[in-house]
């Protein structure tokens, strides 16, 4: 009913944006074009708060993971996997919005991906390199990138290393646990939690270092935060000048100690956790979990907790906490005037969908607004982008269609979206005047 | 819940275990009875029940695993190729970077050699035979084997 509301007032607005982009001669840069994107007819299949309207702007056919636009609209693709040898696509956008695959460069898959000073930052699963741009924005030499980090932890869990930079020149890394939840044979039965869990040395948080120092290793940089188990979303917040990290919860309560939790609170728990860190937080991770049901840091069971007993330990407290499972992939903080006014320095959150909910239904495969004022979380969070799975079918499955994983924002205010299902990019944009 | 669904199985082998003796004196009244062996269609709801309890959280309910993640179950020579390999995959558990067609998968599977030999002969018998794969049963002979030579 709704859907069909929003459709019907859509469509003669986009017969008019149409016409109006027909009859407008084509610019040869589209970006500072702003007002003439128009969303596709079915809005990408996507739902959306009224006003706002999206569009393909590429399908890439890979495992897109992060993703950063330009001030002049190009755009660069980070890929879990190199597609035909590119680790990193980088497209170029007509007029109207519509991108194309114009090169690619780097062999190496991947997650991280960053703009700043104008280099590019992007990291394989244990390095992390950085190209110098040139005015258009271009990549000089995508075959000789300057190596910034190298020799970082890899296991066999958690391999990405998602990247941010700060304004004062530091670059900050995750290095996700390479364990569930640092038992001592991984995901069994009732095994127990290794005492000073061991892989937090060298993973399992967040290591700073610098932006512009080559060939730096874990002694050249700084454990910046701990027990955070792994991130993939994290974003710089401008306005408090401050690390925002989502952390991916520990997964399989109920298999590891059915007898303290059902499947349906095993779905539900732990909390997928927004941290906002200062350097030398510990955020609890394996020793608590954060169960948003009983706002309480809860000892893990690995570690003699009934899920009731609190945890002991100087650990800090999310800022703000979503359902178990979802997959926090990307997080991004709206500094963009394309949106309305609520959304300024509001955080978009890409929840990639879970799969450790089964034998209950999966949910996510959406992306999340989280309404901030100050600097905190402020009020609910509220799906903004909808319906990547498909269908609703496809989404309890966790069969979905499209999964969302990185998000950036356009020079115009626009947000990028990608998809590390399909390889599908899209771009969501405000209509309304 | 648990124990209830202990006492079902063990109720249910019982029960498998005196029809199969019963029809066996009848027919072949000189053999005598062997281990039990179920019928097809007993074993794999029986590991249907195995797989709901201890691989249903990675491998999915349709089998098809996880990307990047926990592989598919789905006509791969893992699961219909060598029955003692896949025997040993179960009780030691899997920590090879798989790859199955062109996608890798990394996740960490634990051992579950604390399952019987019936309940693992159940459960891969229910793989086997489920997701769109149709193959051979497993025995509980075979996991023993394969349990005997780890």
């Amino acid at each position: 009913m709704k859907k069909k509301l929003i459709f019907t007032s859509i469509v003669p607005l986009l017969a008019l944006a149409g016409i109006f982009v027909l009859c407008s001669p084509k610019k040869s840069s589209g970006l500072e074009n702003t007002g003439t994107i128009a969303p596709d007819a079915n809005n990408a299949g996507l739902k959306l708060p009224d006003g706002f309207g999206a569009e393909v702007t590429a399908e890439t056919g890979a495992q897109a993971r992060h993703i950063v636009v330009t001030p002049n609209g190009l755009i660069y693709v980070k890929l879990a996997r190199p597609k035909d040898g590119k680790g990193i696509l980088v497209l170029q956008q007509d007029a109207n919005g519509k991108a194309t695959v114009k090169s690619g460069f780097g062999n190496y898959g991947g997650t991280g991906i960053y703009l700043k000073n104008r280099y590019l930052y992007a990291s394989s699963n244990q390095e992390v390199f950085r190209y110098k741009l040139n005015a258009q924005n271009e990549v000089i030499d995508p075959n000789a990138p300057e190596k910034i980090i190298t020799g970082l932890k890899m296991g066999r869990e958690h391999e990405t290393k998602s990247i941010t930079l700060d304004n004062d020149g530091n670059i900050y890394v995750n290095v996700g646990a390479y364990s569930n939840s640092c038992q001592e044979v991984d995901r069994q039965l009732h095994s127990m939690g290794i005492k000073g869990c061991p892989i937090l040395d060298s993973a399992g948080g967040i290591w700073q270092f610098k932006a512009d120092k080559p060939n730096q290793t874990y002694k050249d940089g700084v454990r910046y935060t701990t027990g955070l188990r792994n991130v993939v979303g994290l974003d710089w917040n401008i306005q408090l000048n401050q690390l925002f990290v989502m952390q991916h919860g520990r997964d399989q309560l109920h298999d590891i100690f059915p007898e303290m939790y059902t499947t349906q609170q095993s779905a539900l728990l732990p909390a997928e956790c927004m941290y906002a860190l200062k350097k030398g937080d510990n955020a609890g991770w394996p020793y608590m979990y954060y169960d948003q049901i009983q706002h309480k840091k809860i000892m893990a069971p690995e570690y003699g907790g009934d899920g009731k007993k609190e945890a002991v330990g100087n650990f800090i407290d999310p800022v703000a906490a979503y359902p178990g499972h979802l997959a926090p992939n990307g997080l991004l903080f709206y500094t963009g005037n394309m949106f309305p006014e609520k959304y300024k320095n509001g955080a978009f959150i890409a929840f990639h969908g879970s799969w450790n909910r089964s034998p209950e239904p999966q949910a996510g495969a959406f992306v999340v607004f989280q309404p901030f004022k100050n600097g905190k979380p402020d009020g609910d969070w509220e799906i903004f982008a909808d319906n990547f799975a498909g269908t609703p079918q496809k989404a309890a499955s966790g069969r979905a269609d499209h999964k969302p994983c990185g998000l950036a924002q356009g020079a115009d205010g626009s947000l990028y979206v990608t998809d590390d299902v399909k390889g599908t990019v899209y771009r969501i944009t405000y209509n309304k005047k | 819940m648990k124990k209830i669904f202990i006492l079902t199985l063990l109720m249910g082998i019982s029960a498998t275990c005196l029809f199969a003796q019963a029809k066996k004196t009848v027919k072949k009244p000189v053999k005598k009875p062997a281990a039990p062996v179920r019928g097809l269609t007993s074993s794999i709801a029986a590991g249907k029940k195995v797989y709901t309890l201890y691989c249903v959280s990675c491998h999915q309910l349709d089998g098809g695993g996880v990307q990047n993640l926990n592989p598919p179950l789905i006509k791969t020579t893992y699961v219909l190729g060598n029955k003692g390999k896949l025997a040993k995959i179960v009780l030691n558990g899997f920590n090879d970077n798989v790859e199955i067609d062109g996608n890798t998968y990394s996740n960490t599977m634990p051992p579950l050699n604390i399952l019987k030999d019936q309940e693992i002969a159940d459960v891969l018998t229910y793989v086997r035979n489920s997701f769109g794969n149709k193959a051979s049963a497993v025995t509980v002979a075979e996991v023993k084997k394969a349990r005997a030579s780890k």
